[in-house]
């Protein structure tokens, strides 16, 4: 009987127990949870801001989830060292753990650069954890006057979750635009638009140098007064388990498709790692919750002695904000061409190169992008479909009739 | 398991299985009262191709759904091979739009993700586009892959 062991109980975990199971059901599974918590949907601790969802609906599996697959998690227990040849962990409390197989599913911490002052500040928050979560509901007010650090993916979210409760909100980024590391200028200005049209202020181009207290001194000699701070600059791997155990890391742990280290029988899967983008054949970081579970999974069907690859990652996102929904998928390479579309109200633009879609932004029109997403995934020559009639729309009848009678006339 | 196939040979597309989808899914008794004056998101949409050759398009109940593994909330799961979604936990992020490579997730026209659950939830029994299609273009039934070229 095997003994498997997976530091951390995030998606990434999630999906390696399900994947282990897929193959092996005797096996047993040992969890090491830094968190209190089963665990939940991440992403949506902003909607529970919102009030969109609540503690109970976050969990990301059933109750009986654990118990249904026969695993043990041990919460609110750290993993501090592995030792790879003796194949065995230690734990925080000292306790050693030895295992067959070993999926390292750490995740990300938030980053907080050096910042003057900052321990002058009282309400400061990150925005990872529900524990984040429930400690900046407590602190914010109709009255408060909220400043984010970050107009990225998590700063913005946590902007529309405390929009409504507290009296302003101010978000500002070093970038020239929100949303840098997925949109462009153009589409980043729309997106802009409509968060700004929703009262949220901005200070771009700029960030705090400097904090006193309750005041921030802004790059630009600009000073803000806030109540409360958040501090979402942007997210690192935690990799230093496995860099310590003379495992190979960049600024993720690096795994290969069957989400493999260097490390013997030591597999790693979600935002810790770094791993091969096909849209533009780099290794990067993406830390992203689809990717995350897809790894997960690779990582425990592997881990259990079958044979899976995730062989297809690219970076996708779809994130919305006061019902103005965003799809990017893939990269812009050097040199590749673009198709624009837009008005008013929707932007689209398709990357492609080498006869390949490579990528794409849309906002505003989100209708079936998942058939452009799949033309970057399978990397389909665009000579083999209707490229013309896809641009306008995504649509299955211009995929070619033998693709579609394979999809439409029997079981995928 | 039995899935939705079509058979785009016999597909006249008139979109009747549009508003079946859209009624059979409203809830109501009354067809009409459903579905008067009212802007549809059925789950199951007709595609016109450059031959003009219609068929209807809806989940694929996939046997390794992307759209399962991608979800944020964990709303969507395969239940006995039908691939389910969880309304009140869906948060509407459209990340299934995003990833389904069949188009088959809709946005309902209030920011809510829906799709084709084979009328399992519903009062219909069988799906309401295989029962109400005129021409018998859209069948319920068990089949394996088929293989074809990418
Ligand atoms: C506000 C917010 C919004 C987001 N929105 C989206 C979105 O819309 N779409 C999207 O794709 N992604 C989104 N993400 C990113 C997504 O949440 C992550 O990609 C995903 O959660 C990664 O899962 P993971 O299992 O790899 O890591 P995590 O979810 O970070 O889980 C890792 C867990 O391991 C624990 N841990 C770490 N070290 C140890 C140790 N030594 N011992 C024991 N336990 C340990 C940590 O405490 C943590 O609980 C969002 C993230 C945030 C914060
Ligand atoms: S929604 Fe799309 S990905 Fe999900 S099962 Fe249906 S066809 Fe497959
Ligand atoms: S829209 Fe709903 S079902 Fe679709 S991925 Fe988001 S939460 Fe899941």
């Amino acid at each position: 009987m095997k003994r498997y062991v997976i530091i951390g109980n995030g998606v990434a975990a999630a999906g390696c127990i399900e994947g282990i199971r897929a193959v092996d059901a005797d096996g047993s599974i040992t969890v090491i949870s830094a968190e209190q918590y089963p665990v939940y949907c991440r992403p949506l601790i902003s909607y529970y801001l919102e009030q969109k969802t609540d503690l109970q609906r976050m969990h990301y599996r059933g109750e009986s989830f654990y118990a249904e697959h026969h695993a043990d998690v041990l919460y609110g227990r750290s993993a501090v060292e592995i030792h790879a040849d003796a194949k065995e962990i230690v734990l925080d409390n000292g306790d050693v753990y030895p295992y067959d197989e070993l999926c390292c599913c750490t995740g990300s911490a938030p980053f907080v650069p050096p910042m003057q002052g900052l321990d002058t500040v009282e309400n400061k928050f990150s925005f990872m954890t529900i524990d984040d979560t429930l400690a900046l509901e407590k602190a914010v007010t109709p009255e408060s006057r909220v400043l984010i650090i970050g107009a990225g993916l998590i700063g913005l979210k946590c902007a529309e979750g405390l929009h409504g409760r507290v009296k302003n909100i101010t978000v500002c980024d070093l970038a020239p635009r929100v949303l840098s590391s997925i949109l462009d200028d153009k589409c980043a200005a729309m997106m802009q638009k409509h968060l700004e049209a929703n009262g949220i202020s901005f200070l771009l181009g700029t960030s705090a140098k400097e904090f006193q207290g309750n005041k921030a001194v802004m790059q630009n000699g600009a000073a803000v007064d806030f109540d409360v701070l958040v501090l979402a600059v942007g997210v690192r791997a935690n990799t230093a388990i496995i860099k310590a155990a003379g495992g190979a890391v960049e600024r993720g742990v690096l795994v290969d498709d069957a989400c493999r280290t260097s490390l013997e029988a030591v597999y790693a899967a979600g935002d810790c790692t770094q791993y091969h983008d096909i849209s533009s054949d780099t290794i990067k970081v993406m830390a992203l919750m689809p990717n995350a579970y897809m790894q997960g999974h690779t990582a425990g069907v592997n881990m259990a002695g079958g044979t899976a690859l995730f062989d297809n990652a690219i970076p996708m996102n779809s994130i919305g904000f006061f019902g103005l929904h965003c799809h990017t998928a893939g990269s812009q390479p050097e040199g590749c061409e673009m198709y624009e579309e837009s008005d008013e109200t929707h932007i689209k633009r398709l990357f492609v190169k080498d006869g390949r879609l490579t990528g794409f932004m849309l906002i505003g029109k989100t209708h079936r992008t998942g058939i452009y997403t799949a033309l970057i995934r399978n990397q389909t020559p665009l000579s083999t479909v209707n490229f013309e009639r896809l641009k306008i729309e995504p649509q299955l009848a211009a995929m070619g009739s033998a693709y579609r009678g394979k999809v439409l006339k029997g079981a995928v | 398991m039995k899935r939705i196939y079509v058979k785009e040979e016999w597909c006249l597309g008139c979109h009747l299985c549009e508003y079946n989808c859209a009624f059979a899914n409203s809830g109501m008794t009354d067809m009409v009262k459903a579905l008067r004056g009212k802007t549809i998101y059925p789950r199951i949409q007709v595609e016109t191709d450059e031959n003009g050759i219609t068929y209807a398009v809806s989940c694929r109940h996939c046997t390794d759904p992307v759209c399962v593994k991608s979800c944020i909330a964990g709303a969507l799961s395969v239940q006995n091979g039908v691939i389910e979604i969880d309304h009140s936990k869906c948060v509407g992020c459209l990340t299934c739009v995003l990833v389904c490579p069949y188009g088959a997730v809709i946005e309902d026209g209030s920011g809510v993700a829906q799709k084709c659950e084979l009328c399992m939830k519903n009062s219909c029994g069988t799906p309401a586009c295989v029962k109400g299609c005129p021409n018998g273009a859209i069948v319920y039934e068990e089949r394996q892959t088929v293989s074809a070229p990418d």
